[in-house]
Formats: structure tokens, sequence, C-alpha cells
């Protein structure tokens, strides 16, 4: 059972249209019974090889064999022994559960006795059973991922190909679906498993990874995160500003790469340098630095040429904002309801200046919601929402003044050019004149955006975009930020470059309250706020809520767990 | 089972689709309340017979020739007639909207009819702002002085003027009501909206939502995507006709003089042309949006305005005359128009259907050789 079940050689795929090849000179040979991340950013790649792989879209060059066959000219042949699970979620939700699994049966001709016991077996597997009824739209992120998965096994299939089947799913339901893919891999089936999580990674297998179309890595994950071996650290108790810190050691020459963890700093050293030297780093009298273990993650930012440093000219030009304390974001028991459904309920919550705060959840869990009303975008169903002590039910537009706010979703317009975008926003804000061109003109400087000032940002890399809507949102020197998820689907280096100019500018005095779904992200904030289901189940300091659930066996959790413990204390009760 | 089509996943498709339409209140409003509600519109909210226009009369010669003519005028079905005080105010009238015309009978009138030789003696005006009412008021005013020159004469054992007199009597609509017309063409425009906009609708929503990627990744094959969309659609526009049938006749008391199965057959091949016609949008759009506009451009401003359901085809320009051949909409409006007020003629309905035909196997094959079994 060596022979490979996939076999890749120098395949290259070029779009119509399109500057850069999607994939360029990739190879590899999948083995059976195996399961394969497919790693990288969005945008590497990694849906255009799945779709080769199954037959939908035509390589400009090179071979792919599935199970022997040819995806392209023996497409029928291929499709009987492959299950699929796009993407997008492929099922009809306006479908119930049981008609969705009865049309991917016919269609598989999975009939009679043999469907039946199918049916079971999927359903007691998915932990659907109770929910053959229900439409497939009204079903949680989680339980969709779930049915998908089903479907895609119906007709067992030899190869499993899940295209993110990660992405809009909280914690806990993530974690179910790899416990089941692995109970497939027992059963002989081979799965590829594409992702941007790169904590996923480390649970494959085996690993492609892939950037800008490039294979950067194939093979087992840990000899990827052995080549950083001895270079993980972490500085415990650190005293003074832990942004300051970090600027101060991303600045030192010996070290590659480093972000905040709760109180601590966790750095990455660059090969063959001297041990660091704390005091060189000034980080107080109690510091102490601890080697840890090396991840993934590392591996993939050394691969990618190493972290983006750690000064911010966006933040250098600001001016100061002098610290009063005041508390100057208030939530009192904000309550949204859509109909019978209440996204937001009962949130409390309070930022003073200079803070950054963090809405924590997996997706729908109602932060971009609570975010909304915070920003006078959405008025609240009860409950007050607060800036600078301005109730934005009253008097929005004067609050939105003082505030910046960077939409989860990119929200420039695409068919006005870079530079348009830049004088439409900064007019918008009331900058005008000689001002307006200075400021606009100090935005592309910052975010070098020379090259791309007469594109238009709907044909932009992601990484770009991300850094236009930035600058749009800050141009107008706000002291309060709002940033509703703002390094969704970037790469990781883009996601550093981006908190180093969130740290730079908190620095200068500017509130910043933002959401992620990604555990890391929360370790930057000062205090997080943990989103589920609508209500805010835990808060404090990212170190707090990790000591809540730390326990004999894991004595030094990581958000997630500290996520997923809080959860299910919720659920229990 | 063949490769290319199984009745079991064809079977699976087509129940799929049908629960779709049953649970889309989109469709079931598209499919079952649009028609009706169009139809009741044209039924009785459009009328194209003008009827009673109001127009002035300005009666400065009190005369009995001159109050005979008055009293023709007021006796004319088409006119509704309001005297005025004189020229001036009459045109006050005419501004504001309140007449769309108005005779002047000067006052040397009774003076004048009685020399021959002597010019017109009567003046009309009408409001050229609306020139098909203008032209409206002008002929039946003109109607009204002819009758009455004639009647004057006959009275007076004259010979008339003219030996010939024209009446106008309209065959197959005899009562000339715009409905009766306008009923069987909206039903053209209801199988255009269900046929080309709902099905673009759907085939784009599948591939948006990420749908259709999924069912390219399972055994389906070309020729059953294409069917199972087909046939569920075939369907609900087939009872969405029958329907509109049903209303016009029984509830508007359109007159059906054709035959059933004439009007299934020719409705059958204008869906089926109408369907592969949206399913190509849909195959070369993949976007909603996109596919409502390339769908309402290219079949449902054709089928509303060069079908000759509302427009004359014979009074536009020879271009666009030319032009209306090619809409599938002209032909099923022909077809569907004699069915209703004249019967089944069959010359004239082999003609149409032939081309219907035509364009079904024009819009349905090119559809099959724009599926792609791969998403580019």
């Amino acid at each position: 059972m060596s022979e490979a079940l996939v076999t890749l050689e120098a395949v290259q795929k070029i779009f119509p249209k399109a500057k850069n090849p999607a994939l360029t000179n990739l190879s590899a040979e999948l083995l059976p019974g195996r399961i394969t991340g497919l790693i990288g950013p969005d945008g590497a790649g990694k849906t255009t090889l799945i779709r080769l792989i199954a037959g939908l879209l035509t390589p400009t060059a090179g071979t792919i064999r599935v199970t022997g066959l040819d995806p392209i000219k023996d497409a029928t042949q291929l499709h009987k022994t492959i299950g699929y699970m796009p993407q997008k979620f492929g099922l009809y939700e306006d479908l119930t559960v049981q008609e969705n699994l009865e049309l991917h049966a016919d269609l598989r001709n999975v009939i009679g006795e043999d469907r039946k016991a199918t049916f079971k077996r999927l359903l007691d597997f998915t932990d659907l059973s109770t929910f053959t009824t229900r439409l497939a739209g009204k079903l949680s992120g989680g339980m969709k991922q779930k049915l998908g998965l089903a479907c895609a096994l119906l007709g067992t299939p030899r190869l499993l190909l899940l295209d993110e089947p990660g992405v809009g799913v909280d914690p806990i339901s993530r974690r179910e679906l790899w416990k089941m893919v692995h109970d497939l891999i027992d059963q002989g089936i081979t799965v590829v498993w594409s992702t941007a999580y790169l904590d996923e990674a480390e649970l494959c297998e085996e690993v492609l990874l892939i950037n800008e179309g490039q294979l950067l890595f194939y093979g087992k994950p840990q000899e990827m995160t052995n080549r950083i071996r001895n270079r993980s650290f972490q500085i415990r108790n650190p005293s003074g500003s832990r942004r300051q810190l970090l600027e101060r050691a991303l600045r030192h020459p010996s070290v590659m790469d480093g972000v905040i963890q709760g109180h601590h700093v966790r750095l990455v050293l660059r090969a063959h340098t001297k041990p660091l030297d704390l005091r060189e780093l000034d980080a107080g009298e109690n510091a102490e630095l601890i080697p840890i273990n090396p991840r993934f993650e590392d591996a993939f930012i050394e691969a990618l040429g190493g972290g983006p440093g750690g000064d911010s000219v966006l933040a250098q030009r600001l001016q100061p904002i002098i610290d009063d304390h005041k508390t100057i974001i208030e939530a009192t028991d904000l309550t949204k309801t859509f109909g019978a459904f209440t996204a937001t309920d009962h949130v409390n919550f309070a930022v003073k200046r200079g803070e950054i705060f963090g809405l924590l959840g997996p997706n729908g869990a109602g932060k971009s919601t609570t975010f909304r009303m915070m920003c006078g975008l959405l008025a609240p169903s009860s409950g007050t929402a607060r800036v600078l002590g301005i109730d934005l039910k009253k008097s929005a537009s004067l609050a939105r003044q003082q505030l910046g706010y960077m939409a989860q979703k990119f929200s420039l317009y695409g068919n006005l050019t870079v530079h348009q975008n830049l004088n439409f926003f900064s007019g918008i804000y009331g900058l005008k004149g000689p001002q307006q061109k200075k400021i606009v003109n100090e935005m592309i400087e910052i975010f070098n955006l020379h090259p791309f000032l007469h594109t238009r940002p709907d044909t932009l890399p992601l990484g770009f975009k991300q850094r236009l809507a930035l600058a749009c949102a800050v141009m107008h020197e706000p002291p309060i930020l709002f940033l509703d998820e703002p390094t969704s689907g970037v790469d990781p280096v883009t996601r550093r470059e981006f908190w180093t100019h969130i740290n730079g500018m908190v620095e200068k005095g500017v509130t910043v309250m933002v959401t992620t779904h990604f555990m890391d992200e929360a370790e930057y904030c000062d205090r997080i706020a943990l989103v589920f289901r609508g209500k805010i189940i835990a808060a404090g300091t990212p170190d707090q809520l990790k000591s809540q659930v730390a326990t004999a066996d894991n004595p030094d959790p990581a958000m997630e767990d500290a996520f997923i413990a809080l959860v299910q204390e919720q659920s229990h009760e | 089972m063949s490769n290319f089509l199984s009745l079991r996943r064809l079977r699976a498709l087509c129940r799929k689709e049908t629960l779709q339409i049953l649970r889309d209140p989109s469709s079931n409003i598209i499919a079952f309340v649009l028609p009706v509600l169009l139809l009741f519109i044209f039924g009785y909210g459009i009328n194209l017979d003008a009827s009673a226009v109001h127009i002035g009369l300005v009666l400065e010669d009190a005369g009995p020739e001159a109050r005979r003519f008055a009293n023709n005028l007021y006796g004319s079905p088409y006119l509704q007639v309001t005297t005025g005080l004189n020229q001036k105010a009459m045109e006050q009238a005419m501004a504001a909207g309140q007449v769309r015309g108005f005779v002047v009978v000067p006052q040397d009138f009774s003076e004048k009819i009685k020399r021959p030789l002597e010019t017109a003696p009567l003046q009309i005006i009408v409001d050229g702002s609306e020139p098909n009412t203008a032209s409206f008021v002008q002929n039946n005013m003109r109607g009204v002085w002819n009758g009455w020159l004639l009647q004057r004469a006959t009275e007076r054992g004259e010979k008339p003027a003219t030996d010939i007199t024209i009446e106008s009597r309209f065959w197959f609509n005899p009562s000339a009501e715009s409905r009766n017309y306008l009923i069987p063409g909206s039903i053209t425009i209801i199988m255009t909206v269900i046929g080309t906009l709902l099905t673009s609708l759907v085939v784009a929503r599948e591939w948006e939502r990420g749908t259709m990627e999924a069912l390219l990744a399972s055994p389906v094959t070309r020729t059953e995507l294409l069917l199972s969309k087909l046939i569920p659609y075939y369907i609900l526009g087939i009872i969405s006709l029958f329907l509109c049938v049903g209303v016009s006749v029984l509830i508007l008391n359109v007159p059906f003089r054709g035959s059933i199965l004439a009007l299934w057959g020719i409705g059958s091949l204008f869906l089926s042309s109408s369907l592969g016609m949206g399913l190509l949008i849909s195959t070369l759009m993949r976007n909603q949006f996109n596919a409502a506009q390339a769908a309402l451009n290219a079949a449902f401003l054709p089928a509303l305005m060069l079908s000759g359901f509302v427009y004359e085809i014979r009074s536009m320009p020879e271009v666009i005359q030319a032009f209306t051949y090619l809409i599938p909409a002209r032909y099923f409006v022909t077809a569907i128009q004699t069915i209703f007020q004249a019967g089944t003629v069959g010359p004239l309905l082999l003609s149409s259907g032939l081309f219907l035909l035509l364009s079904s196997v024009f819009f349905i094959g090119l559809t099959a050789l724009k599926t792609r079994r791969r998403l580019e």
C-alpha cells in the first residue's frame, strides 16, 4: 500500500487574465491512508490545488493522477471514488438534513439496505440523528460542516478532499471534526485537509505548505518545526509596557519574529545568533528568558523570510493623546434581537483610554452585531452603547467623528482606484486642501501603496486590501479605533505588521476595540471578552482567562483550551 | 444504466428542484401570484380603448342648425362634452388638462352653412401634447361633423357630398375590447418571466452558493444537470399557463376559441425556448444579479416591446420590424392571440411552432455546448 494515491508532477495553473500563476511547479505524492494538510494563507492556491485534484479545473501544465486516473479525462470514473467538500457550504439550505443526504445517496447510487445502514452510520457518526428534519440552512456552522462531511462520505470514497472545513466553526466543533476525520483515516480513507490555521498543520501526518502558488515545504510538520529548534523563547514577567518591549525586541538583530502572549512576549531568534541578553532589551529585573517549544507558525514565518519588524511609521506620525484613565467605551445591558433570534444578549463591558479590548468568539457568536451597535451602525433593541460619554442612540454622528472603523468585509469602493478611495475617505472625514494631500501621501508612503495607486482595490492582493482599509480608517487620526476581524484571512506576516501598527497607535494613547476569531490574536489584547451565542461568557486579561482553566494536566493552557473549557462549563450549567 | 443518463440521479435532482421551488416564496410568487396579478392589471387596470374623451364646445351661434350639430356632439359615445362660455375660457380649460380639445361654432355658422361654396365654418382645436388622443379626438369630431352633414343632406332630400361612407367593423374582436388581445399577450410576458427569469436565477444561485461545485464533483452528468433544470420548470410553466388561461376565461370572460391541445403544444415550444435562453444566460453569467439583468434585457423587454403585444409591429421602423422576427415572443403572441380570438388556425400555428422549435433547439443546444463539467 505504498503506491501513491495522488501524484502531482510539476503542476502549474495559470488563470486567464491573472498576472501571477496560481500554482507553479508543484510536485508531490500523497500516500494512501494518511491525512495530508494543505496549508497556506488565503489566496495561496490551496483551493486551486484541491479543485485540480477533483477534476474541476484543468492544469495549465504538468500531470495529475488520482487513484491512477486522469482527473480531466476520466472525470466520471474519478467522481465515483472521491468525496469533495467545497469551501462554500455545498449543500442545499432549503432542503432538510435527510433530503440532502437522500439527494447525495441517489447521486452516488447508494440504495436499498446499504443506504439505510449508511445513513444510520453517518448520522450517528456526525451526531445529527435528532436533526434529520431540520433545514440545512438552520444548522449551526459546526453542524453544517458535519452534514457536508456526511454527504461527502456517501458512497465510501477512497479519497476525501476537504477545503477549509474549519472556517466558520467554533473551536469545539473544529476539534470534533478533527476527531471524525481521524476515525476515517483508521478506516483507510485518504484525506486532504486544507486550512489557513497553522495550528492544524501540526496535527497532520504530512503537510504541503503553499504560499503565493509556490510549494514551500512538503513533508512531516515536525521536520519543518525542527528546523527552528532551540530558537523559540518566552520573556516571562517583564516590567513596563510589553508592547514597547516587543518593539525593542524586534529591533534587536538576533530576533526574527515576536508576538505578545498575554503578559509575556514570545520571540523566535534568527539562526546562528548568540543567546539573547535580556538586559539589552531592558526587560526589567524579574524578567526571565525561558526556552519553549517551537511552533509550526515560527517555521512558516521563517520560510516567508521573517517577521515584518516592530516599528510602526503609522504610529510615529501621530500626536500622543493624554491618558486621562477615563472609561471611553461602555456597553450596558446591550441587547439586539432579530425576530426570535437574540444576536447580542445583555452584554456589558467598559474600555478605558489606551486599552486594547478584544471580543473573541467563533463566527456567528454575535461579535459583529455588538460591534456595529458600539459604532452606531445598528440601533440596540435595549440597553445603551456609549462612546466618549455620548449615547449612540441619540447622537451617533457626533460620536462617529471620533472613531475610525474598519469593517469585517472589505468596504472600499472596488471600482475606484486606490488613490481615489484614499481621497474620497479623507474627504468624508472632513480633511481638505493641502492637509488632505499631505495625509494621503503619508498613507501611500506608510503602506507602500505606490505601485498600486491606479489599480482598483478589487484586484489587489488581500494583504494590500486590508492595508488600504486600515489607511482609510485612520486618516482622520481618530482617538478610538474599531477593527472588526482586521486580519481575517491574511497571512501571518501581514497579521504581525497589522499588530505592529495597532500596538504603536495604542502606545500613543489610541483606544482600540477589536474582534477576532483567532485565539492567538486575543493574546495581544489588554482585556478580552469571550462571546458565545450572544453572551459574554468570560472576561478578563488573557492570562486571567487562561489561568482560570489551568489544571495539573495542562498547567499552561493555550487560549483555545481556555475558550473550550469555558464554553463547556457554560453549557453544563 | 448508461453513463450519460441515470434515471435515479435525474429523479433525485428533479425532486430536489421541486422541493426548492415549493419552499422558495419568490418562485411561488413569480409562478402563481404574479400571473394572476398581471392578468388583473391588464384585464381591468389598463385599457387601450379610448372611450369618452372630454372635449369642450363653444357655441357662439344659437341658431337651430348650430344647436342640432351640438346635439350630435352630445350624442357621441366617444366624447364627453362640456359647454364653455367663450373661446378664452376653453383655452384655459385645455391648458389645465380638463378637456383634450374643443370645437368652436362661430357666430356666422348658420349663415355660412347655407352657402355651400364657403370654407368650413367650424374650428377644431386639439391638445397636441398627447398625439394619440389628439388624433382620436380630431377623428371623432370630424366623424360627428361628417355624420351631421350627411344627416342634414338626407333630411333636406339632397344628395350627400360623397357617395361612399366608411363603416368599420371589427372581426375576431367584435367589441374591439383591448382586454381580449392584451390578456393573451400578457400570458406571453408571464411565460417569459417564468421561463427565462426564474431559470436564469436558479442556476446562477447554484453557482453563487457553491452547490454547483459540489454537484460537479459528484457523478452527475451534463445531460442530467440540464434535464433536471428543464423538467421541473417546464411543469411549473405549463401549470402557470393553464392557470392564466383559466383565470382569463372564467373570471375575466375573455373568449377562447381555439383548442386546448394546440395551446399546450405551442405553449410547450415557447416555454422550452424561454427555458433554453434562461439556462444559457445563467450558464454564462453564474451570478444572480448579472443573470437577472441579462434575462430582463434579452427576454423580458423584447417580449414586452417587440412582440406586438402592446405596440403594433407594423408601426415600427422597418429595421426594428425586421429585428422582431428574431424574438420568440413575437411568434407566441401571434399564436396565442390567434388561439384565443380566432381559433386553431393550422398554417399560422405551424409556422410559429416551427420557429419556436428552432429557437428551442438553438438555445438548449448552445447551453449544452457551454455546460462544462468543470469550473472553467
